[in-house]
């Protein structure tokens, strides 16, 4: 039970609190080192079979958590005819598993380009374990927990809104198997180190180059008042 | 009218003798550090080549730059979508093959190898893995034309010219190259600006250079992408896109950027153009041959009042103004006609000119020698061993016109000299060659010092940046003290 308390009941705080202050202190002092190092330019063929499976799986496996997190009654509703419910273990299945194979041939692609070696760091390694075992715990559960999209609103949900709401409900966790302890444990630690590693470029996500103007232009001094201001492209 | 200023740049190819001073000026002050190795900010080509990053001018292939679409002007292959969509893996994004893979060598072997039969040689290392390595391309491998049937024969602007032409041009006796120096064009409506999805890319308000905040920069490598000329470079260690910066802090304090101080041939000329932005997106959707005459509509003249007016409510300095009707760029470009846009065809607006060569004439092979001769003293213009068709693909989006009239105002002025400095030709000839140049003596003699004679202050004509009005008189000025020029405040390391 004390461990739970540390680890169901404590750590998630730890790690929030991690998350926010870090990421901030970071993204202030040394906002150099606020991005992913890309190694396309010395390697892209395998990247894309990679990268792009792996990001794709890995943001539907986020939003489909975070939309069961935020409205747990209608996913539960939704879930309640087997066809929907069907689909949404499928597709999270397919995302898992997307996810998986991209991470994977990410970790070869890593160990087998002696060139890429030059911009591996050690925490890059560590990240791509902790990234894997997330994956591989939540495709057990997938697999081997059926109808994960019915229960995690109804069981695990309930555990997190707890967490927010600074009462942790040990209770839900004490009954939960090993694998889902673990897949909860490392999403919290993935949250812990999340301002240590690359993971940072998540929060730099280039999203208000949908509505910026197209070119930019710094001026210096101030602009005489009433001077033309015209940007040159739509 | 919105009228701006911009530090324009004109490089005068006639006397470019291909040393690569410029280079090794840039590279020394600016890229000889780690995962800059293989930049070049300012490079060398040899014409016809496939050039660096090889085939660079295939935007089939690199999807570079805009394209003009029922009058609307959009990046080729980025943007707001189509760069999101591919910003887990940049299809279009050269890598480091595509340049050449750095390396040095081990020196030490040269000492230390233990007496033997043999001389000991020093192995090439790569600077990516550290291992020895197998060198299959360089910085200018394909100079003076080395290897040309691999290399020149591919030059993607020999599209322009027939089969036949084509085979004629590697036969010996036709043999002929040109350089083509290159920096970054600093453009009007740059493509790096533009699809820069962290914003990280900007133009300068004041003289229009074109920057890169490497604390903004986020590594998605769009702008190496979309730039059609390759010269936004991505360093593969500190994970960053870096570019010429035109020297900014040597322009601020007055001085030439370090590849135009150090032109052996003094084939470059620097000076400001003033421009309307209100016209760029109109002027760059017209079509291929008419953006050499649009780009030209858009530089307007530092003599019209209106401009001058139109500049001051803009809030333009005084001695810009002065700077700008002193610019050896604008009579290039504009009295003159005789400099001409890059691969205008890009649609970017590049701000550096060139005056295109005059090349040798075709030789004959005739009973056994070989003569380069012709009834004309200096050949004809259509007898060049390069076709005009080549040079105005790559200096007029194809406008054979453009090409025909800065040459040929370049042969009149080369003949008057040669009237006043030997008197052999008779002055009928001159008056006919001038008149079909549509150009008048005191033309044909400023073009003469400008190219032949100018002195230092007249290539490089630098306003001042006025820095004093962009820092509040005042401010402490200790707060400033190292806060521009040179370098990192902190060492570039990613740690993470």
């Amino acid at each position: 039970m004390t461990t739970d308390v540390l680890l169901f009941g404590a750590f998630p705080y730890v790690a929030m609190a991690l998350f926010l202050v870090v990421s901030i202190q970071r993204y202030r002092k040394n906002a150099y080192t606020v991005s992913s190092l890309s190694s396309q330019f010395l390697e892209a063929k395998q990247l894309f079979w990679g990268s792009v499976p792996f990001h794709l799986g890995i943001l539907v496996l986020f939003f489909g958590h975070l939309i069961g997190f935020l409205i747990p009654r209608q996913v539960a509703l939704f879930g309640a005819v087997p066809l929907r419910l069907l689909i949404m273990e499928v597709t999270g299945l397919t995302a898992g598993l997307l996810a998986l194979w991209g991470c994977v041939l990410l970790m070869l692609r890593r160990m087998t380009h002696p060139r890429l070696k030059a911009v591996t760091s050690p925490v890059d390694k560590a990240l791509y374990a902790l990234l894997l075992f997330q994956i591989v715990t939540g495709l057990w559960v997938a697999l081997f927990y059926r109808w994960g999209s019915a229960w995690y609103v109804q069981t695990l949900v309930p555990y997190l809104r707890s967490v927010f709401t600074f009462q942790p409900n040990l209770a839900v966790m004490a009954e939960m198997k090993l694998i889902p302890r673990l897949h909860v444990i490392g999403a919290f630690t993935l949250i812990a180190v999340f301002p240590f590693t690359r993971l940072m470029h998540v929060l730099v996500a280039p999203l208000p180059y949908l509505w910026r103007r197209p070119q930019l232009v710094l001026w210096n001094r101030a602009r005489a008042e009433g001077a033309p201001r015209s940007e040159t492209l739509r | 009218m919105d009228v701006r200023s911009q530090v324009s740049m004109v490089f005068h190819l006639d006397k470019c003798i291909g040393c690569h001073t410029c280079s090794i000026a840039c590279k020394n002050v600016w890229t000889d550090r780690k995962g800059a190795e293989y930049m070049w900010w300012n490079n060398v080509e040899t014409k016809p080549g496939t050039g660096y990053p090889t085939k660079w001018e295939d935007q089939d292939h690199y999807g570079g730059g805009w394209e003009a679409s029922n009058g609307l002007v959009q990046l080729r292959t980025a943007g707001r979508y189509r760069g999101l969509t591919n910003i887990f893996h940049n299809p279009k994004l050269p890598v480091i093959d595509d340049y050449y893979e750095p390396w040095t060598y081990r020196y030490q072997d040269l000492f230390d190898a233990p007496a033997g039969d043999d001389q000991p040689t020093a192995r090439a290392i790569s600077m990516l893995t550290g291992k020895p390595m197998e060198i299959t391309a360089g910085p200018n491998w394909d100079d003076d034309l080395g290897g040309s049937p691999l290399y020149a024969a591919k030059d993607p602007n020999l599209e322009a010219m027939s089969p036949a032409e084509r085979a004629q041009l590697f036969e010996i006796e036709r043999l002929v190259f040109f350089y083509l120096p290159r920096i970054c064009n600093h453009c009007l409506n740059p493509a790096c600006v533009a699809s820069c999805p962290s914003g990280a890319l900007y133009k300068r308000g004041e003289d229009g250079v074109v920057v890169l905040n490497q604390e903004r920069c986020r590594a998605w490598r769009h702008c190496v992408s979309a730039c059609p000329y390759k010269k936004s470079y991505f360093n593969w260690s500190t994970g960053k896109s870096e570019k010429c910066i035109l020297c900014y802090p040597r322009l601020e304090t007055g001085q030439a950027p370090a590849c135009f101080h150090s032109c052996v041939g003094r084939i470059r000329y620097l000076g400001i153009l003033l421009y309307d932005a209100d016209r760029i997106t109109e002027l760059a959707g017209k079509s291929d041959t008419e953006l050499v005459d649009a780009q030209r509509q858009l530089i307007l003249d530092p003599h019209d009042p209106k401009v001058i007016a139109a500049a001051r409510a803009g809030g333009m300095h005084d001695s810009v103004l002065e700077a700008a009707k002193k610019s050896p760029v604008y009579k290039f470009v504009k009295d003159w006609g005789l400099a001409l846009p890059l691969h205008v065809e890009y649609r970017t607006m590049p701000m550096l000119f060139y005056v295109p060569p005059l090349l040798p004439v075709l030789g004959r092979a005739e009973s056994g020698t070989y003569d380069t001769s012709t009834p004309d003293l200096f050949g004809a213009l259509d007898q060049s061993r390069l076709p005009i068709e080549y040079l105005a693909r790559l200096f007029a989006g194809g406008n054979v016109g453009k090409v025909r009239f800065a040459l040929k105002k370049m042969m009149a002025v080369r003949y008057l000299r040669r009237q006043e400095t030997v008197g052999d030709l008779k002055p009928e000839q001159i008056e006919a060659m001038l008149a079909e140049a549509a150009l008048s003596r005191g033309e044909a003699d400023e073009i003469y010092r400008l190219t032949s004679l100018p002195t230092f202050e007249e290539r490089f004509v630098i306003p001042p940046s006025h820095r004093e009005e962009a820092i509040a008189a005042l401010d402490d000025p200790l707060e400033f003290k190292g806060a521009a020029g040179l370098g990192f405040r902190e060492p570039p390391r990613r740690a993470l």
